[in-house]
């Protein structure tokens, strides 16, 4: 029955905590004498701070306390970034947790008021007095490296704050050589993460023992103890972090956050527990934003398709400050994916990152990997369009052809495995490609305007060898930990160091343990997200969590399994060898009926009463796994559309992505994952945008403004598979987690300039509102 | 600020709570009553993370003040299971795989409830359409309307002809 397991859609173990509204999140809690905490936040992009008067506010009813940057002085060190990417002439600027004497982006903490309730930490807020002398803001991330714009940071010039490159080939010759050129300028605008669940910070000092605990909402709870000992002194074995229910991250909840380490501070100052939760427009402001770049790619080819060089410019708008792990975003995970699913031979890209007036960017689902598949497949379809030939012939000629172990790309990365044509193909039998297309002609023929978008693609996860991580400058380990211990009554308990927040792994972890140790999922209990009771991990993001510490906890149990055929092998009298295992049952080979079960066993284990010689009472083991490559997942995306010529509106109609992971442990979540991940892709091409003023005000401040995908606006979600192994992985499993947003994106842009090509439209920036699509249908007609 | 005491029914047991006049309900039941069950998403009516059923109607609690609950009969998620085991909406969720963070999942609970004691049969684009109000990021909605779907037929199978 248990291996079974692997492989089957089982139900959700945290689900029925979370649909009676028992589980706790981090503002769910509350602790005796608790007090709360406000920020007061730049309301300028860009100023200098003159005097702070306070004392209003100070003694303005139940307010406790009142910091700024003078009383955090020598007890709070900056946040710090911690991607210190190599080679690239990076400016890291000091990110102090309060404003000193300038404030950079609207929402950059300048005080921070603590008050008996939440209600008059708010209020007092309002009776801080700021002088602030507002100064020019840079923007425009065309404009924001230009010797006329203004400067964000004193000593970094050109508001850089690092250039990265990254070669392979002889680009010049192939452009040289080029039958044809296709040039494209993309902008991929700003997104707001967005998790259902803002960000919030309890911390709890007791000033006897020096210890301190800080509940997160977080997606790694380990960077964070590291990162808060260094920033508040607190010695990492004194400071317990906890990441209760997190209630959706994507990203947002990587970065170690300001606000978080003024809660801590006020915490130690006052020695009561204070609770910070931030409001929705604080979350918008000040939590970290996504994707935003400006790209200039161009593609040479040959005149049957054959793409033979990719050339491109990103200016990347890194927002005020650099975020923990910003830096590698537009450079590691999107410069070296450059290939995607296709041999290119010659490669060259450079990345400048960009100090902007506006709230710090970080990974967003994907991170760098769905602006690269952008550039590409958007490009790609308009080589397709210059050589009058089908996207889908283009594609197929400069596949990587199927490889099983191992493949050298152009960017210098060696992909695990992967058969891009077999996907595509699958794909488009689903979806009747050739029926498609010969309904959109009939449709063009009636004055409609369908549109059919493909996005194939190819990205790079379960971050990853720690050796890479220390060669490409990221200033932490990429393994994972488990603990496997079995109790005397053959129940497991599971210790993981990565922290999912929402991914179902408490329930994949089961699996894979039961899978390996032939127990049911219900006798294993996964815990997780509590730094004092998991080994050391270092998160959940890049697709990581399953791909690397599901690894880690599939050799632990092999290693419990190891030493179980050592204990039954004992207690049968028989030598070791002549061992089998199956479905947790170990017996003498021929005899499966006269075995120990894996329960015998870890009760013998357990009591110790009678263990071969040399080995150690328990069951219990673990392992620290560090991956000896990234994983490679891939797929075939189609969107189909429909564009209203008067209105400009899209609709669309049809979705279906077909996501290569490798072997899935459970289906459902799998599927779950895509559905996700591709709808967040499709906000940001139809409508999703953080839209600053020129004054560096958030126009699209609250949900109102900042348009999120609904449910009346989508249509089912078409999943389909193919399985192809990871060669390295000892599950053969790969990421699933920001696939479907990797490849949406583009497929809904695709469809809609297919469904734009009769009338002649010009490229539209993303989002597609009807106001763009419309203006430029109207261009199309010349007027 | 001078607090109000309020009388009210909660999960069908009789509360009474002192509440400043600007509290909204979504604060009152969280923070005065302890029922964190409902989420706060956006404070603004944007997002129906904080929906429950107020005097058979849904409503987003954060929009509503805490004093206009006097004598009127509150449903929250900590509610909706029923004294033998979970709601038919609560299992279908469950089997059908809703939720991912379960931030919006006490909200999307609440709001099926009420649309299938209005229409226990509803297509799926009046499903779409009822949970327009509600945002999830984590799910893109499909498990979700798939699992209204499945708590329509239970309750329609539990239902006396
Ligand atoms: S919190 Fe009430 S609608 Fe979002
Ligand atoms: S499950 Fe996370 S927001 Fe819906």
């Amino acid at each position: 029955m248990s291996t079974a397991m692997f492989g089957s859609g089982i139900r959700r173990r945290e689900d029925p905590r979370l649909i009676t509204g028992a589980a706790s999140y981090t503002d769910d809690l509350t602790l005796p004498g608790m007090l709360h905490a406000a920020m007061l936040r730049s309301p300028h992009a860009h100023a200098r701070i003159g005097a702070i008067d306070a004392s209003r506010a100070k003694s303005a009813r139940g307010v406790v306390a009142v910091y700024t940057s003078a009383d955090t002085e020598g007890a709070l060190q900056p946040s710090p970034c911690a991607w210190l990417l190599p080679d690239s002439d990076l400016k890291i600027a000091e990110y102090p947790c309060l404003a000193k004497d300038t404030v950079r982006y609207v929402g950059e903490i300048v005080a921070v008021v603590v008050a008996e309730s939440r209600y008059q930490a708010y209020d007092a807020l309002e009776l801080i007095d700021v002088d602030y002398d507002p100064l020019p803001a840079a923007i425009d991330l065309e404009q924001a490296g230009g010797p006329d714009a203004p400067r964000l940071h004193a000593e970094i010039e050109g508001n850089q704050a690092f250039h990265w490159t990254v070669s392979g080939g002889d680009v010049d010759a192939a452009f040289a050589n080029a039958d044809v050129i296709v040039k494209e300028r993309i902008l991929q605008q700003r997104l707001i993460p967005t998790a259902m669940e803002t960000r919030s910070a309890v911390a709890s000092y007791t000033r006897a023992s020096g210890e301190l605990t800080l509940w997160n909402t977080t997606q790694n709870p380990h960077i964070v103890r590291f990162l808060c000992s260094l920033v508040t002194g607190v010695p990492e074995d004194r400071l317990r972090v906890v990441a209760p229910e997190v209630g959706g991250g994507f990203g947002s909840k990587i970065a170690v956050y300001p606000a978080d380490f003024v809660t801590v501070f006020c915490a130690m100052k006052l020695g009561s527990p204070v609770k910070w939760t931030e409001t929705r427009s604080e979350n918008y402001q000040a939590t970290t934003h996504g994707r935003n770049h400006v790209q200039d790619v161009e593609l040479a080819a040959t005149n049957d398709g054959r793409i033979t060089g990719i050339r491109a410019t990103v200016r990347a708008g890194m927002g005020a400050y650099l975020s923990t792990a910003a830096p590698g975003i537009p450079t590691i995970l999107h410069g070296l994916m450059l290939s995607g699913v296709y041999d290119i031979p010659a490669i060259h890209e450079e990345v400048y990152g960009l100090y902007t007036n506006e709230t710090p960017v970080e990974a967003y689902r994907g991170a760098g990997r769905p602006e690269a598949t952008f550039m590409l497949e958007r490009l790609v379809d308009v080589l397709a369009d210059k050589l009058d030939m089908d996207p889908a012939e283009v594609r197929r000629k400069n596949f990587i052809p199927k490889f099983d172990d191992g493949h050298d790309v152009a960017t210098g990365l060696t992909y695990d495995s992967g058969d891009y044509e077999q996907a595509l193909d699958k794909l488009l039998r689903h979806a009747d490609y050739a029926g498609l297309r010969a309904e959109q002609e009939e449709a063009r023929q009636q004055g409609r305007y369908p549109g059919i978008g493909l996005s194939t693609y190819v990205e790079i996860c379960g971050l990853g060898p720690s050796q890479v991580a220390g060669a490409i400058g990221f200033q932490g380990g990429l393994w994972e930990s488990a603990i496997v211990r079995f109790h005397p009554s053959g129940k497991v308990h599971v210790f993981i160091g990565a922290s999912p927040h929402g991914q179902g792994e408490e329930t994949t972890f089961a699996q894979i343990v039961a899978a390996e140790l032939g127990v049911s999922p219900e006798d294993v209990k996964v815990v997780h997200g509590d730094t004092d009771n998991t080994p050391m991990g270092w998160g959940t993001y890049g697709s990581r969590t399953t791909a690397v510490g599901g690894a880690a906890l599939a050799l632990t149990a092999r290693k419990i399994r190891e030493k179980c055929k050592v204990i039954a092998a004992h207690l049968l009298e028989a030598a070791v060898e002549d061992m089998e295992y199956e479905d947790g049952n170990f017996f003498v080979k021929g005899s499966p009926d006269n075995g120990k079960t894996i329960q015998d066993i870890a009760l013998m284990a357990n009591v110790s009463w009678n263990m071969p010689e040399g080995v150690e009472s328990g069951l219990e083991a673990s392992t620290f796994y560090d991956p000896p490559n990234f994983v490679f997942p891939y797929g075939a995306h189609l969107a189909l559309v429909e564009v209203d010529a008067e209105t400009g509106q899209v609709e669309l109609k049809r979705y279906i992505a077909l996501d290569d992971c490798g072997p899935q442990i459970n289906p459902t979540i799998v599927a779950g994952q895509v559905h996700g991940g591709v709808v967040q892709g499709i906000g940001q091409a139809l409508w999703e945008e953080a839209v600053y003023d020129e004054d560096g005000q958030l126009l699209s401040g609250s949900m109102l403004d900042y348009a999120l995908p609904r449910a009346d606006k989508l249509p089912e979600i078409e999943v389909l598979s193919t399985v192809t192994p990871s060669p390295h992985h000892p599950l053969g499993v790969k990421g699933i987690g920001e696939a479907g947003t990797i490849a949406s994106t583009a497929a809904v842009y695709n469809a809609v300039m297919d469904a734009l090509k009769p009338l002649n439209a010009p490229a539209v920036d993303m989002p597609f509102t009807p106001e763009r699509v419309w203006r430029a249908i109207q261009k199309g007609k010349g007027n | 600020m001078k607090k109000t005491q309020v009388q009210t029914i909660v999960n069908g047991r009789p509360v009474e709570f002192l509440c400043e006049p600007r509290q909204s309900l979504l604060e009152v039941l969280r923070d005065n009553l302890s029922l964190t069950g409902t989420k706060e998403g956006c404070n603004d009516g944007n997002c129906g993370a904080c929906t429950v059923e107020m005097d058979g109607r849904i409503v987003p609690s954060c929009l509503v003040l805490g004093v206009e609950a006097e004598g009127a009969q509150i449903v929250t998620i900590e509610g909706i299971a029923l004294g033998s085991g979970l709601h038919e909406v609560q299992k279908a969720f469950l089997e059908g795989a809703a939720l991912q963070c379960g931030v919006c999942t006490p909200g999307f609970i609440v709001a099926t409830k009420a649309l299938l004691e209005q229409n226990p049969n509803p297509t799926e684009h009046e499903i779409r359409f009822w949970l327009a109000n509600n945002l999830c990021r984590c799910t893109g909605y499909d498990k979700i309307v798939r699992s209204v779907q499945a708590a329509a037929c239970r309750l329609q199978e539990e239902a006396p002809a």
